[in-house]
């Protein structure tokens, strides 16, 4: 079997991101849970907030393909 | 780094990076490529299916109308209204445009027969987080001055001046680098990664199809895999479309609010 090390580099490196995207909705859930009129001023914050995490895993993958 | 480990699976081809740079359709055009003409083609949809909607235009809608007028009032009262604010009525075009080109794009990686996400190529990313890039900082500039603008985003205020050193830099990389980067990557990533996923359980149980009696009754379950992740895609695909006109819009936003 052939592969490249980088990718289970990528897999460690994926953990965080992962961590934190889950955090980031987790809180946006209980934020709707517990105030369901504060979802249309929590969906783009929970989103930004995604899309900052998930950059990293981005980094990550093309550094997996680059490297 | 590659490794080489002992050799297992003989036979099976993994799909990897090659299996999107498809060969052209006419001999010696380079460009005349499958994701050129997916992209042209979603063009003429996006055109034929809002002319249609928007044709005939009710009072009492037909269904028709309905579908087009609420893609264009998500876009419009979601994303530009709650987010840029009361001047958003003249960046409605463009979000709705990139709305609906990206989300037609993403959907070709699942639609039968297409089968390739355009947005795979990272050239369209790029250049759609280019025209983002240009749009948002004109924006800035023009509302702001060149030299307001520039300062705001390098000293921002109310922050001791001892941070400045750290936090200049910082700012700047975002704002020229990070920012457009990471659009255009975010994008691309989701959808080369989406179709891999895909390729790896279609390719890998048709495979399995055709190994020993065992293999074949596991066969069944890739597929079965394959499918349920094909609806999972149709969800990210609509997701990356919102996320990316989403960020499009905020960074607009950004650049128009006075303070950051």
């Amino acid at each position: 079997m052939e592969g490249s090390l980088n990718l289970v580099g990528y897999g460690l490196a994926a953990i965080g991101p992962a961590i934190a995207t889950g955090m980031i909705f987790a809180a946006y859930i209980n934020g709707v849970a517990r105030q369901p009129e504060a979802r249309s001023v929590l969906q783009p914050i929970a989103f930004l907030g995604f899309a900052v995490a998930e950059a990293l895993a981005l980094f990550g993958l093309v550094l997996a393909f680059v490297l | 780094m590659r490794i080489q480990l002992a050799a297992t699976g003989e036979g099976f081809k993994a799909p990897s990076a090659k299996d999107f740079n498809l060969p052209p359709f006419i001999d010696g055009v380079a460009f005349a490529t499958k994701p050129i003409l997916l992209a042209f083609l979603s063009v003429v949809l996006i055109s034929v299916f809002f002319i249609a909607a928007s044709r005939k235009a009710a009072i009492v809608p037909s269904r028709l109308q309905f579908a087009g007028e609420s893609v264009y009032s998500f876009v419009r009262e979601g994303l530009a209204k709650d987010i840029i604010g009361h001047e958003f009525l003249r960046f409605v075009p463009y979000l709705f445009t990139l709305f609906t080109f990206i989300l037609v794009n993403n959907w070709f990686g699942i639609i039968p027969l297409l089968q390739f996400p355009t947005m795979s190529r990272v050239s369209f990313p790029y250049v759609l987080a280019a025209i983002t890039f240009f749009v948002f900082h004109y924006v800035g500039i023009r509302k702001q001055g060149p030299v307001k603008y520039i300062k705001e985003i390098m000293f921002m205020p109310g922050v001791p001046k001892a941070v400045y050193i750290l936090l200049t830099p910082i700012e700047l990389a975002t704002f020229f680098i990070v920012r457009p980067l990471t659009l255009s990557l975010r994008l691309f990533a989701n959808m080369f990664a989406g179709h891999l996923l895909l390729l790896v359980f279609f390719l890998g149980g048709e495979y399995l199809l055709m190994g020993a009696m065992g293999l074949k009754i596991v066969s069944p379950f890739a597929f079965l895999v394959g499918i349920a992740l094909t609806f999972f895609e149709f969800m990210i695909q609509i997701l990356q479309a919102y996320i990316f006109t989403l960020l499009t819009a905020l960074y607009i936003a950004g650049a128009l609010a006075d303070e950051h």
